[in-house]
């Protein structure tokens, strides 16, 4: 794992892994969206609208996952000072907000017809929309240590402090009386019947693919910024 | 102590940390137990009933048997059940979502009146975590099973 802390030896994998997963993750998410959309039959109470499902559910395990990669890798550039893993903590901010925003967005969808109303104030809810604005907070301290001059330990010291969000979703549906259902994948069991299951599983599979090729392809992207501005200053030095 | 790497130093600082602040999330998160619900549940709507007139929200399963149209078309009455046998008598007048029929959870935003009846001023319909396709509901766990296993045979 520490072979590929050097940015050489990550870029020699990510080269080639980016595309790898991006085509990967386009035509398995794809694929389950067919089938979850078109193939599966409808829900004995919800009818068409269990289709939501196969949109709402991966895309809020990756808003919430995308946080955990965030607190993961700055625990990692605070402790073992490696500068790729503040790279990767900044890359999976943006497709972590959009994944939080798709879910929040479908799920608003999803409550007008099924609950009656676009959106209520209860636990569920009200901590996945926090997380969107944490998502929105980090980027601003990750911008600004870039630019600003600001040190980058300040938005891996916030990604790990926000990372007390992450299980304040997971269990507000079991602390609190809430709107929202308790969650139907417990520790191996499952109340989702496996028709619905199983296309909502490929679909988990597809849209992880997809994030982690954005989170190279956006880290491959900082790295050349960072090397062309390397570039830049050298260059001015030659001549000053 | 000074044997420490510093970067152990930092690993065991960044841990007590992380511990402080899950501890901290967790003591905030126990004194908001009962603060951050949306609903009262009818065993604690009877238990410590809110004041006549105030803008509550009541929830739980909606008693079989109890839904009863009143002769105008739009006042429903009936009875929201709680996990012990507890239940508060209902009246709405309009129209309610999709998924409220007997039996399936409920979220009444309303007041309680001073004959004990809450009075809702909008349904909200609660989905359990249950999704089975339409064709399987009325199928009893084995036949399913059969079904499943009979559909099966000829693809081996």
């Amino acid at each position: 794992m520490h072979g590929f802390a050097n940015p050489k030896r990550f870029l020699s994998l990510a080269n080639w892994l980016t595309p790898l997963l991006l085509v990967a993750g386009l035509l398995v998410s794809a694929a389950a969206l067919y089938w979850g959309l078109f193939r599966v039959p409808p829900d004995r109470l919800m009818g068409e609208t269990v289709r939501i499902l196969f949109l709402h559910v991966p895309t809020a395990w990756l808003g919430m996952g995308g946080w955990t990669a965030i607190a993961v890798s700055s625990l990692v550039f605070l402790v073992w000072r490696h500068p790729l893993a503040a790279l990767a903590a900044r890359a999976a901010a943006v497709p972590g907000l959009v994944f939080t925003l798709i879910c929040l967005a479908s799920g608003s969808i999803w409550g007008r017809p099924t609950w009656g109303t676009w959106w209520v104030w209860d636990g569920r809810l009200t901590s996945m929309l926090v997380l969107a604005f944490l998502y929105l907070a980090y980027m601003a301290l990750a911008q600004a240590a870039e630019r600003e001059g600001v040190s980058a330990r300040i938005p891996a010291i916030f990604g790990l402090l926000g990372a007390i969000n992450i299980p304040i979703i997971n269990r507000s549906v079991v602390w609190w009386n809430s709107l929202h259902q308790p969650p139907s994948i417990t520790m191996g069991k499952s109340a989702i019947d496996g028709e619905f299951l199983a296309p909502l599983l490929v679909a988990v599979a597809g849209f992880s693919l997809l994030f982690g090729g954005v989170v190279l392809a956006r880290m491959r992207a900082l790295l050349a910024d960072i090397q062309a501005e390397a570039r830049l200053r050298r260059k001015a030095m030659e001549a000053a | 102590m000074s044997a420490l790497k510093p970067k152990h130093q930092r690993l065991v600082l960044v841990l007590l940390a992380l511990v402080a602040l899950v501890g901290a999330g967790l003591l905030a998160a126990y004194a908001l137990r009962s603060q951050a619900s949306y609903f009262y549940l009818p065993e604690q709507m009877l238990a410590d009933p809110p004041e006549v007139g105030q803008a509550v929200r009541l929830g739980g399963m909606v008693e079989e048997g109890s839904l009863q149209t009143a002769p105008d078309g739009i006042t429903l009455t009936f009875a929201v059940a709680g996990n012990d046998g507890s239940r508060v008598p209902v009246r709405f007048s309009g129209i309610a979502p999709d998924l409220f029929v007997e039996g399936s959870g409920v979220v009444a935003e309303g007041r309680l009146g001073a004959d004990g009846t809450f009075v809702a001023d909008n349904l909200l319909a609660k989905h359990d975590e249950n999704y089975v396709p339409r064709e399987l509901q009325e199928m009893e766990q084995h036949q399913a099973a059969k079904m499943a296993e009979e559909t099966t045979v000829g693809l081996e």
